[in-house]
């Protein structure tokens, strides 16, 4: 008869959490789609993102003037400033350029003897919008206009008050939800859809060891993800953090748990990788719209406020903001790291009671 | 000693309608024996290995593994038992010896990878990926699984099916070798040379029941008759003739007709011969071809339910 030896008096390599992980990293490693899509995705974004909201030069402001004896004033005044890019046609060009979105703004002189300009805009686009009182505040200056009182400009460039450094905090958190559902979640199924869980559980393999591998590895999956990501940012944008490198790490490896174990719980029964896809998207929705990945979440009513708190996605973003941006400490954060943390460790228990070997 | 006992095991899967899988099976298995149940697809093989195996739970019955219980051992049995289940897609992209000391790590007591690995003859491919390794390649992969944990007992899922002739010899050496240390293996197939060869003793399953238990030769010989004449006629149009024209000759145990095709079961078979040719040409009948052949389980489960155990191979 075999007597049982405690577990605790294996060496490393033979005990079986260090090789479920391990397993699990070999797996992740070896394939190289997936190692692109995790690694070289939130990089797209990142980049992608940090191009449309740079701090572009001013655009010029495209204005079309109806070809007129008057429209020639306008044209003059225009032409006179750097900021307005000038284009002469008659009307139904300049109609329909406008309809294109071509223009920003088209200036039709009156023909009698009274001078007039009517300005025809689409209230709809922000930069229809400014181009109609940029152009009415040259052209009136050009008639005679003079203001009463001196202004100056200032423009707000400062690290940490950028859109991008805005933005950075909701990509981690974005991509650390992203990774966690979906890297666990597929894995968990497609093991389950193999009859490999099946024969796991006829071995005395716990299942907390399972489970908690599985977690595990995504989390140090995670790690060189996020580290890109902020490298990347850092190196491309100068974005910085103000708060503790280790406020930060705590941060992120809490969030890898907690959707790693959201990740569990959502792959806890499915027994096709569609529905665990749609079980994935119905908890990821809600996050990706309400959380504040790309703008604030107070924007939303008052009254959703309290559900939007609840979403670890905000918890993490909001927790992770104050520390990259405010140079938060984490016990300034507590409620926010407390609630992710629980998000985690009862996402991984409920998980461990519900979860479907065959 | 028993290393498996299954009384009155029921097994009803729910859904409509819903399936009864397995409908009051009994089992003992000694300790060292190689035991089979052979039956064909359906019968409810893999459902009872599993309910056996700890996987399934069944709907009634009651099951005891090495003296040990499910729901109260399940720890201590699964650290002495090892299986293979009849399909598992073990990981793609780990190499044959890294997935033996992933599940090495699950047993506190075991063998040392290598020595699985040369048990199964894959020393070779220890580096390989599993999804370079061949169909008999896998399946020996899958059994090293098992065989890593140093279990007392085995159970095996129909562990040859779909490989070729040579995989499957390979196969047999190895569950011998098992069998050899004085272990115990529970297998299924629904191959008759399979369990002619392998087993100690067979019980044959039809529609979750065990309608026959014994060793092979006890099997063959139940039938009355240890050969088989198998013989058709010319001009089949003509007439039919029934099989029981040849039931009555010297020597005979049983005859069935299968189409133009007839199949006597008999005690000596240079005894009915010279009679059956004296019959055929009373009636004017002649023969077609004849063979003569040691009768075997397929004999046994045609006589037992009336069909082959494989209907599209005997087709
Ligand atoms: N999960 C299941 N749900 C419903 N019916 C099943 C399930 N598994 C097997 N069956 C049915 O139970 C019967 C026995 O199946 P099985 O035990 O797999 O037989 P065998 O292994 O001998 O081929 C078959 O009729 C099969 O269709
Ligand atoms: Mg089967």
């Amino acid at each position: 008869m075999k007597q049982s030896a405690l577990p605790a008096n294996r060496p490393w390599s033979r005990r079986p959490l260090v090789q479920i992980v391990l397993s699990r990293a070999r797996e992740f490693y070896r394939e190289p789609e997936a190692v692109f899509w995790v690694y070289g995705f939130p990089l797209l974004m990142v980049v992608a993102l940090g191009i449309a909201f740079r701090n572009q030069p001013e655009r010029p402001i495209a204005v079309d003037v109806v070809a007129s004896a008057q429209g020639e004033v306008a044209q003059t005044a225009l032409e006179n400033n750097q900021r307005f890019q000038v284009r002469v046609a008659d009307l139904a060009a300049c109609r329909e350029r406008l309809r294109l979105g071509k223009t920003d703004l088209v200036v039709i002189s009156a023909a009698g003897e009274a001078q007039r300009y009517d300005y025809w805009f689409d209230p709809g686009r922000p930069e229809s919008a400014l181009a109609r009182s940029a152009v009415d505040d040259a052209l009136q200056r050009a008639a005679g206009r003079t203001d009463p009182v001196p202004t100056g400009d200032q423009q707000m460039t400062d690290p940490g008050g950028r859109y991008i450094d805005f933005l950075v905090p909701g990509l981690l958190g974005m991509s650390l939800m992203g990774g966690g559902l979906w890297g666990v979640g597929f894995v968990t199924v497609d093991m389950r859809i193999r009859k490999l869980l099946k024969r796991l559980l006829a071995t005395p393999m716990r299942k907390s060891d399972f489970l908690a591998g599985i977690m595990l590895s995504r989390l140090l999956f995670m790690i060189p993800e996020v580290l890109v990501l902020l490298v990347f940012a850092r190196l491309a944008f100068g974005v910085r953090n103000q708060g503790h490198t280790l406020s930060l790490l705590v941060l992120v490896l809490l969030g890898a748990f907690s959707f790693s174990g959201l990740g569990l719980l959502v792959a806890s029964r499915a027994k096709t990788l569609e529905a665990v896809s749609g079980l994935m998207n119905l908890v990821m929705l809600p996050m990706w719209v309400l959380s504040g990945i790309f703008f604030s979440p107070e924007r939303f009513p008052a009254a959703a406020q309290p559900f939007i708190r609840a979403l670890p996605l905000t918890q993490l973003i909001d927790a992770t903001r104050a520390v990259m941006l405010e140079g938060a400490s984490l016990a300034a954060q507590a409620g926010n790291v407390v609630a992710l943390a629980a998000w985690g460790l009862i996402s991984f228990l409920l998980a461990l009671k519900l979860f479907r070997w065959n | 000693m028993f290393a498996i006992r299954a009384t009155n095991l029921k097994k009803q899967y729910e859904g409509r309608p819903p399936v009864e899988a397995v409908r009051g099976l009994d089992l003992a298995v000694e300790v060292g024996e190689c035991f089979g149940l052979l039956g064909p697809n359906g019968a409810g093989k893999t459902t009872t290995i599993e309910i056996l195996e700890g996987l399934l739970t069944a709907t009634s019955g009651d099951v005891e593994i090495l003296g040990l219980r499910w729901g109260r051992d399940d720890q201590a049995i699964r650290e002495r038992i090892g299986i293979s289940l009849q399909e598992t897609k073990l990981a793609e992209k780990l190499t044959v010896r890294e997935t033996l000391e992933l599940f090495r790590s699950f047993y506190a007591q075991g063998i040392e990878p290598a020595a699985a690995m040369q048990q199964v003859s894959l020393e070779e491919k220890q580096n390989t990926w599993v999804a370079k390794l061949s169909g008999g390649q896998r399946q020996r992969l899958a059994v090293a699984c098992a065989l890593v944990g140093d279990p007392e007992l085995l159970f095996l899922d129909e562990p040859t099916t779909g490989l070729d002739p040579q995989s499957r010899r390979q196969l047999w050496d190895i569950i011998r070798d098992f069998g050899r240390q004085g272990r115990t293996v529970l297998l299924t197939t629904h191959y008759m040379d399979e369990a002619e060869r392998l087993c100690n003793r067979v019980a044959i399953v039809n529609a979750g029941q065990v309608i026959a238990l014994g060793t092979p030769r006890e099997l063959i010989a139940s039938l009355g008759g240890e050969q088989v004449i198998e013989f058709s006629l010319q001009r089949t149009d003509a007439h039919a003739v029934p099989a029981e024209t040849f039931a009555g000759l010297p020597a005979v145990q049983a005859a069935r007709q299968e189409a133009h095709h007839y199949s006597l079961s008999v005690s000596e078979a240079h005894v009915t011969l010279p009679a059956l040719l004296a019959t055929l040409e009373a009636h004017g009948l002649a023969m077609a071809n004849l063979t003569t052949r040691h009768a075997s389980l397929e004999d046994v489960f045609v006589h037992l339910t009336g069909r082959h155990i494989n209907e599209e191979a005997a087709s």
